[in-house]
């Protein structure tokens, strides 16, 4: 399956969503990201047990402080997948990329301030 | 321990509104068990209003520092370094903090980032309730161990009102009437007799209402004992 | 019950075993003397004693002394209410003396409906002491002739002294012990809760003659006609404390718009010829809200006219 993605996605590993805080997700904005999304294994699911559902809630929480910013919580989102999908893993970066195509850029840039 | 709650993101941004250069102090008491003014509770503001900073397109630079306590001086001189660096600086503790921040650091401004809200507890994850309203003089013996002044939303010590319905109190459908666990607990008990008869006023001296209170233990003011 | 406490009229009617008849009126949002004086007229020779209401639900209104006062001026008798929600124990104390020293003798002793109902939500509220407290401090001023610090008072004030009881609030079985409670702290009446639910309060009343409440208080019987069937709902939905069963809002939607008023003084009547019977009770307490010109024709219908004169 050789399945293209959008080039301008970047990817973080990590060994469960479990591991996710809410500030890597700030972070992110912070430094100029356009959008992030949480890509979770299917729920129930979870090696975890519950590291994917952790994870569901901290992007919500950060929808909120997003949103409290005048920033469009759409910017922000959560899927899940399992890692047999390949083609809905291509699928979701695609769906990804266009929201934030739609949405514009970020109104936070890298050299808007300090 | 001490609840608080975090104040809006625009009211905190409004309070700094015209500084560029700010320190955010964070308390490992109360705050931080109640998840509103930890070392977490402190970056996740940081960053917030980096972002909103960012945003509006106005410059800023935030340092954060979370004290063991902001209710003791000798945590709150840990800062005594640094914090002249800063135009302004928020506290994410109860209002204790602020308070023993600017009294310590007379040319500095300090900020609360936080409402405090009551004394009590965590009911279930997530959520706090009142419990005493620290009047000075506890009496929940009286009562089946549960305070009628902090809550009852009259302060009734003759309760319950003709408003209770259910165990529910008048003012909404989500606060308990106290005064109905107070009955009922009684009535199971056999005991409803504790509830009869009039109780003298009570002294608010030492409450609030007695002006600002202090607490003396002469064997400590000499030394640690 | 012999000697008189106060001297009122209520409380003399009361002790001639007379079936005692009490109005209700609100004081203006305002200070339109000219209004409260319209709606008093109706009262007049229609009922023993009219209770001047204290900022009720918790919404500012012409202080409940002042009304009781122009009540006096217009020759009806008050029963000056006072919550606990918006005084401290020295503004109690002294709007008592003051009430007392322009010639009001009744009063009642209330908690006061929370300020979050009202108009002014952002209220500090007192609660310095609470209606049980209350009814205890009236009773020492006029008994002992002291204030609550024990200080000496100079010409105490003589009140006859009334308090609430709600039988239809919870937990139920509790309300008649808070009742006894209220007699014991020095209640000389109560005026109920409005009642719609007659055979919870038949109930209620049967436990309060069985503990011989009913021969050391006298007890009114709340009674609130309704105008219509919107009024019902809107009272069973919002208004803390009421208990209004089911058939009773059917009955009143069950006629013709324009006949609900007349359905609901037909229950109201129904209800003071039954009350009349029930043992341990005294009086009728007839809040007719915002209603005062009806007052006359249903005192009339009700066959308690004329009000005694004793």
């Amino acid at each position: 399956m050789r399945l293209s993605y959008p080039a301008d996605v970047k990817i973080i590993q990590l060994p469960c969503t479990g591991r996710v805080d809410i500030l890597h997700l700030l972070n992110a904005f912070e430094d100029g990201a356009d959008g992030v999304y949480v890509a979770g294994c299917l729920e129930g699911e979870c090696h975890y047990i519950s590291g994917n559902l952790k994870a569901r809630r901290k992007v919500e929480y950060v929808q909120r402080i997003l949103k409290e910013i005048g920033i469009e919580p759409e910017r922000m989102q959560m899927y899940n997948l399992s890692s047999a999908q390949g083609a809905r893993f291509a699928e979701i970066a695609t769906e990804m990329a266009e929201t934030i195509k739609e949405l514009g850029p970020t109104p936070i840039q890298k050299g808007n301030a300090a | 321990m001490i609840v608080a709650d975090r104040k809006s993101l625009d009211e905190i941004m409004a309070m700094v509104e015209d500084n560029k250069k700010i320190l955010i102090v964070g308390c490992k008491g109360c705050v931080t068990v109640c998840n509103v003014g930890g070392l977490k509770e402190v970056e996740i503001l940081a960053s917030t209003m980096k972002i909103a900073r960012k945003k509006a397109g106005k410059e800023i630079e935030i340092d954060t520092s979370v004290l063991e306590r902001q209710c003791d001086k000798e945590y709150v001189e840990q800062i005594s370094e640094t914090v002249g660096d800063y135009d302004a600086v928020i506290s994410m503790a109860c209002g204790v903090g602020p308070q023993f921040l600017s009294e310590m650091y007379k040319d500095q401004s300090f900020f609360p980032a936080l409402n405090t809200t009551f004394f009590g507890g965590a009911t279930s994850h997530g959520v706090w309730e009142e419990r005493c309203a620290g009047c000075g003089s506890c009496a929940i013996h009286n009562f089946g161990g549960l305070c009628p002044i902090a809550r009852c939303a009259k302060s009734l010590l003759h309760g319950p009102c003709g408003g209770s319905s259910s165990g529910v109190c008048e003012i909404n459908k989500d606060t308990e009437c106290i005064w109905d666990s107070i009955v009922t607990k009684k009535m199971e008990q056999g005991k409803i007799e504790d509830l009869l008869g009039v109780k003298e006023p009570k002294s608010w001296k030492t409450s609030r209402d007695g002006g600002p209170r202090r607490s003396i233990r002469e064997e400590l003011v000499q030394g640690n004992i | 019950m012999s000697e008189l406490k106060s001297g009122s009229n209520l409380e003399k009617v009361l002790a001639a075993g007379h079936f005692a008849f009490t109005g209700e009126c609100g004081p203006p949002k305002g200070a339109n003397v000219e209004h409260l004086k319209e709606k008093l007229s109706h009262l007049v020779g229609h009922v023993d004693a009219v209770n001047m209401t204290d900022n009720q639900t918790a919404v500012v209104r012409m202080s409940s002394v002042a009304g009781s006062v122009l009540m006096l001026e217009q020759g009806l008798e008050p029963n000056f209410q006072m919550v606990c929600r918006d005084r401290n124990r020295l503004a109690m104390m002294s709007d008592i003396l003051g009430a007392y020293a322009m010639g009001i003798r009744n009063m009642l002793c209330l908690s006061g409906d929370h300020q979050t109902f009202g108009n002014h939500p952002d209220a500090k509220n007192v609660h310095d002491i609470d209606s049980m407290q209350l009814i205890a401090m009236v009773k020492k001023m006029r008994d002992q002739g002291k204030f609550l610090n024990g200080e000496d008072i100079d010409v105490p004030p003589k009140m006859f002294i009334g308090a609430a009881a709600n039988p239809f609030a919870d937990p139920y079985e509790y309300r008649v012990y808070r009742l006894a409670n209220k007699i014991k702290a020095g209640a000389d009446f109560i005026q109920t809760q409005c009642i719609f639910n007659m055979e919870k309060f038949r109930d209620f009343m049967k436990k309060t003659v069985d503990m011989g409440l009913h021969e050391k208080c006298y007890i009114l019987a709340g009674v609130t006609p309704m105008k219509n069937a919107g009024m019902a709902n809107f009272m069973s939905k919002f208004v803390p404390g009421m208990d209004i069963p089911v058939d009773l809002i059917k009955r009143i939607k069950g006629v013709d718009k324009k006949d609900q008023a007349e359905e609901g003084i037909k229950i109201a009547l129904e209800q003071i010829e039954e009350f009349k019977e029930m043992e341990g009770v005294a009086g009728v307490h007839l809040m007719a809200i915002e209603w005062e010109h009806r007052v006359p024709e249903i005192a009339e219908r009700a066959n308690v006219l004329p009000r005694p004169v004793v």
